[in-house]
């Protein structure tokens, strides 16, 4: 399968997401300038981590205006999984594919550190080949990762099955001192109603080996192979490639 | 004509920033600083429009762009 990583001004763990998908998972990947207009046949996309256009005005509301967004956009619309890490997170709330926002971490601090993340939903593109409940080892790196929804929101999103993550102590159990941010419900990741967007704040891509202190994070990108592949058996004539 | 645009996090949203700012204030000896709120401002320079048209059109622009509306508000003033 193919992911394609969309590289924007700034981006800059966009190399890491590309080696992940390619040299770990030995998987097609190529990287996506934001002034291209077409995914070059991704199955998979993915927003890096960064700082896209200096988070000028806010984190990820100008990336949101690159050309490729508009192809991203499309992409998701027709079912397409999409992953956003950190930054890549930001566009898609900046964007309107994902319910929320970002503000800053309420201890100010740009906290960059591994922590525990608990799986909460496998039916996503990009938690299917974890088991629910599973705590993964994942490093967080970002100063505005204090994820907020208004009451309304956040009630829907969770009766919709939509927190994907939620940072959790080693056991797996929510702490308010686990909660690295101050994000709402200890929020880490969510998807759209769809399923097949899917945001989150930690870096699966910077934890893909053990060299880089854990590899919990391959499951992420590899449940995306499952998912092509298992989109492919089921449906081989209906291959929506971008 | 020239717009300006002042955008602030809701009063529902926690503000860390002004939570800082105010913390410090009160370290510097403000002992009367109760709390503060930051915020962002713009000013908006616009060819030829009447103030009620520019007033609607920066309104959009807010809407639009310079804030989000899921944990900000804003107020926009025209000057004559």
């Amino acid at each position: 399968m193919k992911f394609s990583v969309v590289v924007f001004p700034g981006s800059n763990s966009d190399y890491d997401a590309f080696y992940a998908a390619s040299r770990v998972l030995g998987e097609q990947a190529e990287l996506v300038w934001h002034k291209d207009t077409d995914l070059k046949g991704a199955d998979a996309v993915i927003l890096p981590g960064g700082f896209a256009h200096g988070d000028y005005l806010r984190t990820g509301a100008i990336a949101r205006f690159s050309p490729i967004m508009s192809a991203v956009t499309t992409f998701a619309e027709r079912g397409g999984p999409v992953l956003g890490i950190c930054n890549g997170f930001q566009v898609l709330l900046e964007a309107g594919l994902l319910p929320g926002a970002m503000v800053r971490n309420d201890r100010i601090k740009f906290v960059s550190q591994l922590v525990p993340v608990r799986v909460e939903q496998t039916d996503t593109p990009f938690t299917g080949a974890c088991q629910s409940q599973q705590v993964l080892q994942l490093p967080i790196a970002h100063g505005e990762g204090n994820y907020y929804a208004p009451p309304d929101v956040l009630e829907q999103i969770e009766a919709n099955r939509q927190v994907i993550f939620r940072y959790t102590n080693a056991a797996g159990e929510l702490a308010a001192d686990s909660n690295p941010n101050g994000s709402l419900n200890s929020i880490a990741g969510i998807c759209n109603r769809q399923r097949n967007v899917v945001g989150l704040m930690p870096h699966p891509e910077r934890a893909s080996e053990l060299a880089l202190g854990s590899a919990d994070g391959r499951a992420v990108l590899a449940s995306a192979v499952k998912f092509v592949q298992d989109l492919r058996a089921s449906r081989p004539q209906d291959l929506a490639k971008a | 004509m020239k717009a300006r645009v002042y955008v602030t996090l809701k009063p529902s949203v926690f503000d860390p920033q002004g939570r800082v700012v105010a913390d410090a204030l009160v370290t510097l000896g403000y002992q009367d600083v109760q709390d503060v709120r930051q915020g962002k401002f713009f000013e908006v320079e616009l060819s030829d429009a009447d103030p009620a048209t520019a007033k609607a059109r920066v309104t959009e622009m807010a809407d639009k762009l310079l804030a989000n509306p899921v944990i900000e508000s804003y107020r926009v003033e025209v000057l004559q």
